[in-house]
């Protein structure tokens, strides 16, 4: 069997996951339930009063993203692994970080990318100005598809295991930190007035050193899984 | 030399050398330890500010140096074990994780009884209290990994693979939480310049290090020998060794 262009089995597997979640629209709602339910209730939380809420913002929006990207994660391997084809995927002679890379890629563009449309909204509602939306956005973009694919590393791991899902949590949190910190930070930079560039950097560092080295990880994890 | 090596990777001659070496070893670490605390604990002469507060670090010092050392050693044995496949690597990583946790609790413990005294509090959201807070679910991550999975080896090398991904991200996470005030100390025993801490107190603390090293390595090859036991269950020589 002679490999097929890396391009084509790219998209080929990018193709193919897109179609898959938008058969079951519902599952790819989910996710954006759960950020603004949690954002909600984070507002709720906090009494009527406005004291503090405004600080506490945009740490609350990047970890809300967080708790739903985490939540969307389990769904990247765990079906094509009960119906078998993770097995094909890995048989597949087209590299295999390049397919994981795609799967990665189409999950961050189901999960990720509809949180960027809702996040001015809830920006709004929890009374961040209106300077800080711009970098607001630019880091949920920069650091959002970090969090996939280092989250991918995590649930390559734990695929085979009966009770994964709780653990993926635990791996994969710690390994979080520094994307919620200089998310957090560049936005509370801005709304205070001061140049988010740095952070902005330093998200933009990240995602580069995810984009070479997750694919790399999760590749060797899954075939480790599966072995 | 290198056969000699080679042949000191089975797990039967390994789990004899360690039983060979492990007295030894603890011998020294007892030794040690008693040499360190005794200058450290009497010796020494009471800070200046902290009175005998500061001797703390006899303990705590040390075990963040350790909760470091180990996490690195157990990175570089799951590296190798990822590798070349040797199973020895798989066993010291194995059994390097829960020493590693506890230094790391220790180091933890330690900092916040003597914070309490010294800086009014028992926890401050700091730059290196909270890496060390990060390493620590790190380490614990790693554990449940290996305790999820009931293939040993299948086990070991996906907690490798966790481990790694671990190394490349403790350098970002330490330098992003420095962007955060710091409370905690800068250090006082640097690998360049000559050291802010007068050698009455410094030489304990050394002696010390070393005495935790040497525990470090004590106990792991303690661990591994339970480890290869476990591992090697339905091999002829564990049959052999357990009914005799």
């Amino acid at each position: 069997m002679t490999a097929p262009a890396p391009g084509s089995a790219f998209f080929g597997m990018l193709r193919r996951d897109l179609r898959i979640a938008f058969r079951s629209p519902v599952e790819v709602l989910n996710p954006l339930l759960f950020f603004v339910i949690v954002v909600t209730l984070f507002r709720l939380g906090t009494g009527p009063g406005e004291h503090g809420v405004a600080a506490l913002g945009p740490g609350v929006l990047w970890l809300a993203a967080l708790l739903a990207t985490l939540l969307g994660l389990d769904a990247l391997f765990r079906a094509d692994f009960e119906d078998g084809s993770l097995e094909q995927i890995l048989l597949s002679p087209a590299p295999l970080p390049l397919l994981v890379a795609a799967k990665v890629l189409a999950h961050w563009l189901i999960a990720g990318l509809p949180l960027l449309v809702l996040a001015p909204l809830l920006a709004g509602a929890l009374g961040l100005g209106g300077e800080s939306l711009p970098v607001l956005l630019l880091s949920l973009a920069l650091g959002g598809p970090v969090l996939s694919l280092v989250g991918a590393i995590g649930v390559a791991l734990t695929v085979g295991l009966r009770r994964g899902g709780t653990i993926v949590a635990l791996l994969v949190l710690p390994l979080y930190v520094p994307v919620l910190v200089f998310g957090a930070q560049a936005v509370s930079a801005a709304g205070a007035g001061l140049p988010a560039a740095g952070a902005l950097y330093m998200l933009s560092a990240l995602l580069v050193l995810a984009l070479v080295l997750s694919p790399l990880a999760t590749a060797a994890a899954l075939r480790i899984s599966l072995s | 030399m290198l056969t000699y090596f080679k042949g000191l990777a089975a797990p039967m001659r390994f789990y004899h050398w360690c039983a060979r070496l492990a007295p030894w070893l603890g011998a020294c670490t007892a030794l040690l330890l008693a040499l360190g605390w005794w200058g450290g604990l009497v010796l020494a002469p009471a800070d200046y500010q902290q009175g005998d507060g500061f001797r703390i670090i006899y303990v705590h010092v040390p075990s963040a140096w350790m909760s470091l050392f180990v996490y690195v050693i157990m990175a570089g044995a799951g590296a190798v074990a990822l590798i070349w496949r040797i199973k020895i690597a798989e066993v010291l990583m194995a059994a390097s994780a829960p020493i590693g946790a506890w230094f790391t609790f220790l180091a933890l413990a330690t900092g916040s009884i003597w914070g309490k005294p010294m800086w009014g509090t028992y926890w401050v959201w700091d730059a290196r209290l909270t890496s060390e807070l990060i390493l620590l679910f790190l380490y614990l991550g790693v554990i449940v990994l290996l305790a999820a999975n009931e293939d040993r080896r299948r086990a070991s090398r996906a907690a490798a693979v966790l481990a790694l991904v671990g190394v490349v991200n403790i350098p970002i996470i330490h330098y992003s939480v420095q962007w955060w005030s710091t409370l905690h100390q800068g250090p006082s025993v640097g690998t360049f310049g000559a050291p802010s801490i007068h050698p009455s107190m410094l030489v304990p603390l050394l002696v010390t290090a070393l005495a935790f090293k040497l525990y470090y390595l004590t106990v792991l090859l303690l661990r591994a020998r339970c480890e290869i036991v476990e591992r090697e269950r339905n091999s002829a020589w564990v049959r052999e060794l357990i009914s005799r």
